[in-house]
């Protein structure tokens, strides 16, 4: 089956499922008794286990399998969820991400098998079983496949004569002769094609000389949740039992060797029964640990075969698997080697209703339009204007409503913050909390999509470099426990984030030291620098206050990084921090990047936008009233000196002849800076589109882009965090 | 349309153009659209040689002079000035201003020369010199033109 164009279904759903886990599993840290949260986990394990199971992911999916055995158990109250166990399962839950990563960028899941992971679960469901049941002990990997044992509960086949004959034939060549009991899940909807592609499965694999009930009638559906045959091949057992299990919805399969002496064995009613007991103890669908530990000892005896088998053959089959696939595949894989990347938005149907409102209302305006056009002369002055107003009025609900189609909650991008603060509290050996506000405040997708690494380095630093240990934390009479807020709202046009803790701040005379000992700045630039300055130093390239480099954080590729992030999407970064008090990183963010609004002017005879989200006030400034400090123009403006800049100048504009007795001001601001930018003409406000200037063109980023005036003229567009 | 130089490796088109007497070819993969000269917004601290930014259909495009990029004197716009739309990439072009487009010529290895080892400013930019009955053609090596070291700087 061609699977590939459910990929980006199944690797959205799998992100989901994966991010479900996690803020589960923290809860399941905190409360491990919460049997909300353990039924949420097993139903996210499960569904993963079937996706990838479907999508053919084996490694996956066993991984998943062995993970949602463990849930199974502490969701029948036969295991507690312990520090060590949902260390493992948070393990497991990365190597899981892995597979996805894998998956998105080659389409394969890769050849990790994360066996240490897989033996990790094994061992922790051993003693967390433990003493239950001396079967239990049966389950252990050393122990021997227990074929003997369960041989005399079930029944066996008879071979007729000429099957006999054929066997032995087999045999005698080298063959083994297996007979294998085929169990389908309960739930299963489409057991004759389950069955038909085990059989298809194993013809691959050797012959199938007999099988009961009859192919025919296992074709027609003819048949409980079990069949069983007898195959000739050449194969090992655990082979055969992998191949069969990699069916997905097969419960469990039995391969033994046949009898191949006289027939004489009849039938014993215990499979039957074991059938029909585990469905009781099992409410949904079952794994077969599952089935083994309620069944009692006799079935955890026929149990754990094909599991540990199954086990010990993924340390060999990955490398017969690659090898196998790697040839006919490749031809595909290599026309579609590019990631897939994933572009789609999930949006509210709400939302695509009120966008299919506005074009409907559209259509109506323009039919209104073009019936202007049949009516006489007079008719047309009036009502030419009203409907002109009407589209506009259209034309900007639609323009809001295909931006709100694009906004995505900021949540995606947090949501896994819990869990990396509960890492690295581990990690570093302190003890912190994560508060987060404002999750659900919007952002465009592609502001989204950036914004999580920068974000992730600001939290690491706090934990890192900004709490102080429990012990320095107590001494200093602070909370035990250290605190990171991560706080998002929507100011204006802006979206701010805030990264917060309450540790010890950033010490100015420390950053000041080590900005002079490194000679980013000299002796006497540290005299008059103000400390806000200071601390902005931080964010230079390779400039790094902590004294031991960790490994969290700390390499001096950090706050530089986070800032060029962070001003490419075209916002700024601001630090307030009070010694001993704690930092706070004030990140803002423009609500959306491809349309903003602008106030158009003119310098010279050149026209420029400039960001309206960033323009304080207007200023209309007598030319008397410029003073100067150090030989730079500035105005006081109600009390704030703020620096001038002629515009024309820094355009390098020919400027106008005269100079007016009034100056334009506009006043802008960065964070708490502000700056008045002098410009020659105000035109007007403007929704305008922004566009790339290309690459090639060099234009020391005081250019943002360039947008298209409606008479197709460029105007280009001011970046104000640049200039101020 | 590199399949198609992979097959047809001996044959190349060129399109000739002009600056001031001499003769230029540019490989015609790169050339997406040729244009008139139209109004150019010029951009602020780009190097010397750009004379700004046009719009195309909705697509703002920086324009360089090859005169200036040449060392040579600086355009005078006339009837026959163009501006050739050049894309190495898909999703960046670049604007060319010529002083005229002439033809397109096919050359076959044979009648291309490798450029001597010159050092002024122009020859770093060239890839080979095509002959003509009616002259010589220096060829540009386009990426070269579009992607230089002053560029990144």
């Amino acid at each position: 089956m061609d699977v590939s164009q459910y990929l980006e279904i199944f690797i959205d759903e799998t992100r989901e499922h994966l991010q479900n886990l996690n803020e589960q599993l923290l809860v399941l840290e905190k409360e491990p008794e919460n049997s909300d949260t353990i039924n949420e986990i097993f139903r996210a394990a499960h569904s993963l286990k079937g996706m990838a199971g479907t999508m053919g992911y084996k490694r996956m999916q066993r991984l998943t399998h062995d993970m949602e055995n463990v849930f199974s158990e502490i969701r029948n109250g036969k295991m507690k969820a312990g520090a060590a166990l949902v260390d493992v399962l948070f393990r497991g839950l990365d190597a899981l991400e892995n597979y996805l990563d894998n998956i998105i960028n080659t389409q394969d899941e890769g050849t990790e098998d994360n066996q240490d992971i897989i033996d990790g679960l094994q061992k922790l469901l051993e003693e967390g079983l433990g003493g239950e049941s001396d079967g239990e002990k049966e389950k252990q990997p050393e122990a021997p496949a227990p074929a003997a044992a369960s041989a005399k509960e079930r029944k066996h086949l008879v071979l007729a004569e000429h099957e006999l004959h054929a066997a032995n034939k087999a045999k005698s060549d080298g063959e083994n002769v297996f007979e294998i009991a085929v169990y389908i899940q309960e739930s299963c909807l489409l057991k004759a094609a389950r069955a038909f592609l085990v059989f298809k499965a194993l013809e691959d694999a050797g012959d199938i000389i007999k099988s009961v009930p009859e192919v025919q009638d296992i074709e027609d559906e003819k048949f409980d949740f079990e069949f069983s045959l007898v195959l000739l091949t050449k194969k090992t057992r655990p082979e055969i039992e992998q191949m069969i299990l990699n069916v997905s919805e097969i419960k469990e399969v039995l391969v033994e060797d046949a009898d191949l002496s006289a027939p004489s064995v009849e039938v014993t009613h215990t499979a039957q029964e074991q059938v029909t007991e585990a469905p009781a103890n099992n409410n949904k669908e079952s794994s077969e640990t599952e089935a083994a530990s309620s069944a009692g000892a006799a079935a955890t005896a026929v149990a754990p075969a094909p599991k540990e088998a199954a086990a010990q053959t993924v340390a060999a089959s990955p490398a017969k698997e690659t090898e196998t696939k790697k040839e006919p595949p490749k031809t595909t894989a290599k026309a579609n080697a590019k990631p897939v990347v994933n572009r789609s938005v999930r949006v509210d149907i709400e939302k695509l209703d009120d966008l299919m409102n506005l074009v409907s209302e559209l259509i109506i305006a323009k039919n209104g339009l073009t019936s202007i056009n049949d009516d006489s002369q007079t008719m047309r002055d009036g009502n030419f204007n009203e409907q002109i107003e009407y589209l506009e009025r259209i034309t900007t609900s639609l323009h809001q409503s295909v931006m709100k189609v694009r906004m995505v909650p900021i949540e995606s991008v947090v949501n896994r913050f819990p869990r990396m603060i509960r890492d690295l509290s581990k990690k570093l050996g302190k003890k912190m909390e994560l508060y987060m506000t404002g999750e659900d405040t919007e952002l465009d997708r592609t502001v989204i999509d950036e914004i999580g690494d920068p974000l992730m380095h600001l939290l690491r630093n706090a934990a890192d470099h900004g709490l102080e240990t429990n012990e320095e934390r107590v001494r200093l009479g602070k909370p035990e426990v250290g605190s990171i807020f991560l706080d998002a709202y929507q100011e204006g046009n802006n979206v701010v984030i805030e990264v917060r803790d309450d540790g010890a701040g950033i010490d100015v005379e420390k950053v000041k030291n080590k900005a002079l000992n490194k000679g980013t700045i000299t002796e006497e630039q540290a005299a008059i620098m103000s400390d806000k300055e200071i601390i902005d130093l931080l964010f230079r390239p390779s400039f790094s206050t902590a004294e031991v480099i960790s490994d969290v954080s700390g390499r001096g590729v950090g706050l530089d990084v986070v800032k060029t992030k962070i001003e490419t999407l075209g916002g700024s970064i601001e630090t307030k921090t009070a010694l001993g008090e704690g930092s706070n990183f004030i990140i803002r963010l423009p609500l959306t990047l491809a349309i903003i609004q602008a106030l158009m002017v003119e310098i010279g005879k050149e026209k420029y936008a400039i960001p309206l989200g960033s323009i304080v006030t207007l200023e209309d400034v007598p030319i008397s009233d410029v003073k100067y400090v150090r030989n730079k123009e500035v105005i006081n403006l109600r009390g704030s000196v703020i620096p001038l800049m002629r515009m024309a100048r820094v355009l390098d504009v020919e400027p106008v002849a005269e100079e007016p007795t009034n100056l334009t001001v506009i006043i802008v601001k960065k964070g708490d800076k502000q700056a008045g930018l002098i410009v020659d003409n105000l035109i007007g406000q403007l929704d305008i589109v922004i566009k790339s200037i290309g690459k090639y063109i060099n234009n020391s980023k005081m250019i943002s882009g360039a947008t298209i005036l409606g008479d197709g003229e460029i105007a280009l567009i001011l970046d104000v965090n640049v200039l101020v | 349309m590199e399949e198609e130089n992979k097959t047809d490796e001996l044959e190349k088109q060129y399109i000739v153009v002009k600056l001031g007497s001499e003769q230029y070819g540019i490989d015609i993969q790169y050339v997406d659209n040729i244009v008139r000269m139209q109004r150019v917004t010029r951009v602020p601290k780009a190097q010397h040689y750009f004379k700004g930014v046009i719009n195309i259909r909705g697509e703002i495009i920086p324009v360089m002079s090859l005169r200036l990029k040449f060392g040579l004197e600086p355009d005078e716009f006339k009837n026959a000035t163009r501006i050739l739309i050049i894309k190495i990439e898909p999703q960046a072009a670049i604007g060319m201003i010529v002083d005229e487009v002439k033809e397109v010529i096919t050359l076959d290895e044979e009648s291309i020369d490798k450029v001597s080892g010159t050092n002024d400013e122009r020859s770093a930019y060239l890839s080979g010199v095509g002959k003509q009955p009616d002259g010589l053609v220096s060829l540009l090596n386009i990426p070269l033109v579009v992607i230089d070291k002053e560029n990144a700087g």
